[in-house]
């Protein structure tokens, strides 16, 4: 997921561990553990950020900020148990899943109401499905309905929308699939298949995104240009009791550094961008915000590309003693321990992480001597690009300075993002690349997500994400066989299968794994709910529909 | 006269286009593809391929330009890439916000220049003088955004006399139209203070003082007045300065005018709100100019508009 690649450094996660494996038979799922207590509504919670929103159309907002604002205007068939990863049913009651995985029939819940006071059907689902792949949409999210049979048509424009969704009557919708696809409910519960209402997204065209009519637990009340987007209960939400608040006001163009200012004052609720890194020490390690601060793991990786097309990186020994020559432990310390060395490409919490796995040992002596083996006794210069907000220069200087020690010799190119992005996606241009602020985080909870874009050879395309350049015919295969394994009673075999598939990309070595990112959220103690949902892992910052204020009990 | 302003306007219109066209350039050269960004990295190369068709970045530089172009005189500055809403709009939305800051800043400059030029000349050599001369010299040369930091941290944090950013009321405008305003201030106290020196020099103030006017009065009916008149004439001048101070000054105090629109629109490589706010921006400046020129033959008749 891109979830704003210029400020990704800092709160972004999605996922943690979670349901992989897809049913047959029926399935019926609420979000049960967060209903339980009797809490009461009611207040006002201020979030800052500091750029603008950009869209609350969910078939268009792809950044980690509108992400979650957009969760909490709409719904879709599928949700995730608020702070899990967790696959529920949401729109849908419930659904059932043919024997050869390939036709999903969804029961939808009856009653739902637009925001706009008309209930929605399973032609409103039809149309938003239809509109995502929709060229005209310019959805980011397009790609991920592949395997909707149909897709190819649709997507050109050749056709007026998906053959492979039919609505079955007005609460029943049937998916037919071109081929199985194992986390097909996990996209399901992307934003991109969002339900919305035909007449108002024609009313609005293409300001639909500034005036969003959803199912969801908040409406939009108001939205002034450059300065704030408010939210309101939305009264006739079917989750009962949800939202826990009445009102969110979100204020932009605010300096992560004066919002924390402004937060410990007691004027903001959530600073949604994060402890800015220049002040995460002080913030860490005063006492006065120790009420302030949850933290999380996140589904996130950065990693070192190599371009294996590029010489020498062309020859794996290299490869292997750059993975022995990066002190990783020491660039957790560079940037204050806010993160776990990595050893391989998955998160620890995403499904098919190999616990056993040692990876490569940090061994200096050992590098030297493979880069020896390989004709290279007297190192070789090379260049390291890197993004060049703090403190991804700063990292870069210390990868620099363990490569000298094997006498790999690599000048820094400190670009600004959009620029080590193009020159990643070009075949002969990065030989190294730090993916910091760049990483990829996970689209949904899913290890095949990992893979395509930033390993496989889709990916390794001009213009792609796969900056090592990295093709394996063979793992790309695997990963194909893996992803039509859509029977539940496979979803541990394909996950072990997944395993080996990056197991043995860390042979060939592409890239180097650093770290995992944590996340930290800045909050107010007055607010209230369990510590996941200020860290849950699809909604970021926090689970909006969820927290509550501790004043109003 | 009427001539001249036509005329003006015409080498302004030229010098628009010409701005136009460079930005334009600039922003074509940069590596970013904008498809690229729109579509998010999940996105296939059909949907990047569609998203770069739709916005005609397939097309040759003249294609795109031209387009622009016509557009543009019509007044349609395109949609932003990723907001997806009118540029038009959303810098009008932020207009009104950015000629706040810019009016408070020209309250602040002219009051604090003006006052300590004026006391700067009138104790010329002596130490209120010289203080005065290097703290114009500083404020000249400090960077804004350690002027707007230090300002919100002693003031806003530390004291707490003003809020720590933001936009609404009288007391938020107060820190940034002082950062704003005083590299300006630095600049008026510097040219009042030579302007008042020159006019106390000439022969009727001595002729007044020779009457026996006092001093005071000579100062306020006789010197500042035609003291004052050259320094007015700067003020048109003193936009141009503005635009380029907003981008700083308004991310630093979350102050939502075009300068931070233009600073989000800059990380994110969003051209169409680059373009437009650049646009805007020359604009400001070009008629700023001509505003300081049509000023001038008012405050000294020897110059002549031709």
């Amino acid at each position: 997921m891109t979830f704003g690649w210029t400020h990704l450094m800092g709160a972004t996660a999605l996922v943690a561990a979670g349901l992989t494996g897809v049913g047959a038979g029926t399935l019926s799922l609420t979000p049960t553990a967060a209903l339980a207590e009797e809490i009461k509504q009611g207040g006002t919670m201020t979030v800052t950020y500091k750029d603008d929103v950009s869209t609350l159309d969910p078939a268009i907002g792809y950044d980690w900020q509108n992400w979650s604002m957009i969760k909490s205007l709409f719904d879709g068939l599928m949700d995730y148990d608020p702070g899990t990863t967790d696959l529920t049913t949401d729109l849908a009651e419930s659904y059932t899943v043919s024997e050869d995985g390939r036709t999903y029939t969804f029961k939808l819940r009856e009653g739902v109401m637009f925001h706009n006071g008309r209930e929605m059907t399973a032609a409103d689902v039809k149309y938003s499905l239809d509109r995502v792949v929709n060229p005209e949409t310019q959805s980011p999210g397009a790609g991920f309905y592949d395997s909707i049979e149909g897709f190819a048509a649709a997507s050109a424009g050749e056709a007026d929308g998906l053959s492979g969704v039919e609505v079955v009557d007005d609460y029943t919708v049937r998916f037919t699939l071109s081929r199985p696809d194992a986390p097909f409910l996990h996209k399901l519960a992307l934003n991109f298949a969002h339900v919305v209402p035909k007449e108002a997204v024609e009313e609005w065209g293409a300001d639909f995104g500034k005036h969003p009519v959803g199912t969801g637990a908040f409406k939009l009340a108001e939205w002034t240009l450059g300065q704030r987007v408010v939210f309101e209960r939305n009264p006739d939400y079917y989750h009962e009791g949800i939202p826990r608040l009445d009102r969110i006001v979100f204020e932009v163009g605010q300096e992560p550094i004066v919002a924390t200012l402004r937060l410990q004052r007691g004027e903001v609720d959530i600073a949604g961008d994060g402890i800015p890194p220049a002040k995460f020490l002080e913030v860490t390690q005063d006492p006065q915000y120790a009420d302030f601060i949850v933290k999380g793991n996140q589904l996130h990786t950065g990693y070192v590309t190599m371009n294996t097309r590029m010489e020498p990186f062309d020859d794996p020994a290299v490869r292997k003693a750059v993975n022995m020559a990066i002190n990783k432990d020491r660039i957790v310390r560079i940037i204050n321990g806010r993160a776990t060395p990595a050893n391989q490409p998955l998160p620890p919490l995403m499904p098919g992480y190999a616990e056993d796995y040692e990876g490569y040992p940090y061994d200096p002596e050992a590098a030297r001597a493979l880069l020896a083996e390989a004709g290279l006794a007297d190192g070789f210069p090379t260049e390291l690009f890197v993004a060049n907000t703090d403190p991804q220069p700063r990292i870069a200087q210390a990868i620099q300075q363990d490569l000298a020690e094997i006498g790999i010799r690599a000048s820094i190119k400190s670009l600004a993002q959009s620029n080590v992005i193009a020159a990643g996606g070009e075949e002969d241009q990065a030989p190294m690349i730090w993916s910091g602020g760049m990483a990829w985080i996970a689209d949904y909870p899913d290890p095949s997500n990992f893979y395509g874009p930033i390993l496989g050879c889709g990916g390794a395309v001009p213009g792609g994400w796969n900056w090592a350049w990295y093709c394996n015919a063979d793992l790309d295969a695997k990963a194909a066989e893996a992803d039509a394994m859509a029977d539940p009673a496979q979803a541990d075999a394909r996950i072990q299968m997944w395993r080996d598939i990056y197991l043995s990309v860390m042979e060939d070595a592409p890239w180097v794994p650093v770290f995992n990112e944590q996340r930290y959220t800045l909050r107010s103690p007055v607010l209230g709910g369990d510590d996941a949902l200020f860290v849950d892992p699809v909604h970021v910052p926090v689970h909006y529909d969820y927290v509550y204020r501790t004043d109003v009990q | 006269m009427a001539a001249y302003i036509a005329r003006r306007l015409l080498q302004a219109v030229l010098i628009l286009i010409g701005v136009s066209f460079v930005t334009f350039v600039l922003l074509y050269l940069v590596p970013a593809d904008p498809a690229r960004q729109i579509a998010g990295r999940s996105a296939t190369a059909e949907t990047v391929a569609n998203i770069r068709a739709q916005l005609g970045l397939d097309q040759p530089f003249y294609v795109q330009y031209g387009r622009y172009f016509m557009n543009m005189i019509q007044g349609d500055l395109g949609r932003s890439y990723l907001q997806k809403t009118e540029v038009a709009a959303l810098i009008a939305a932020r207009l009104p916000a950015t000629l706040q800051l810019m009016a408070g800043a020209l309250f602040f400059e002219l009051l604090l220049g003006l006052t300590t030029g004026i006391l700067a000349a009138l104790k010329r050599g002596t130490a209120i003088d010289n203080a005065l001369m290097v703290g114009s010299f500083i404020g000249v040369s400090a960077p804004q955004f350690v002027v707007g930091i230090l300002l919100l941290y002693v003031f806003a944090v530390q004291l707490g006399w003003f809020p720590i950013g933001g936009y609404g009321t009288l007391a938020h405008l107060v820190l940034p139209a002082i950062t704003l305003g005083i590299l300006g201030a630095g600049w008026y106290s510097r040219m009042m203070r030579s302007s008042m020196l020159d006019v106390l020099r000439q022969d009727y103030i001595r002729t007044a003082r020779a009457k026996g006017l006092d001093r005071a009065r000579v100062v306020v009916r006789h010197a500042l007045p035609n003291a004052i008149l050259p320094v007015i004439a700067m003020i048109g001048i003193d936009i141009g300065l503005f635009m380029s101070g907003i981008v700083v000054v308004e991310s630093v105090f979350g102050w939502p005018g075009i300068g931070q629109l233009a600073w989000q629109a800059i990380q994110r490589v969003d051209i169409p709100i680059i373009m437009g706010v650049t646009l805007v921006s020359a604009v400001a400046i070009v008629l700023g100019n001509l505003l300081a020129d049509l000023i001038a033959p008012f405050i000294d008749p020897r110059i002549k508009l031709r």
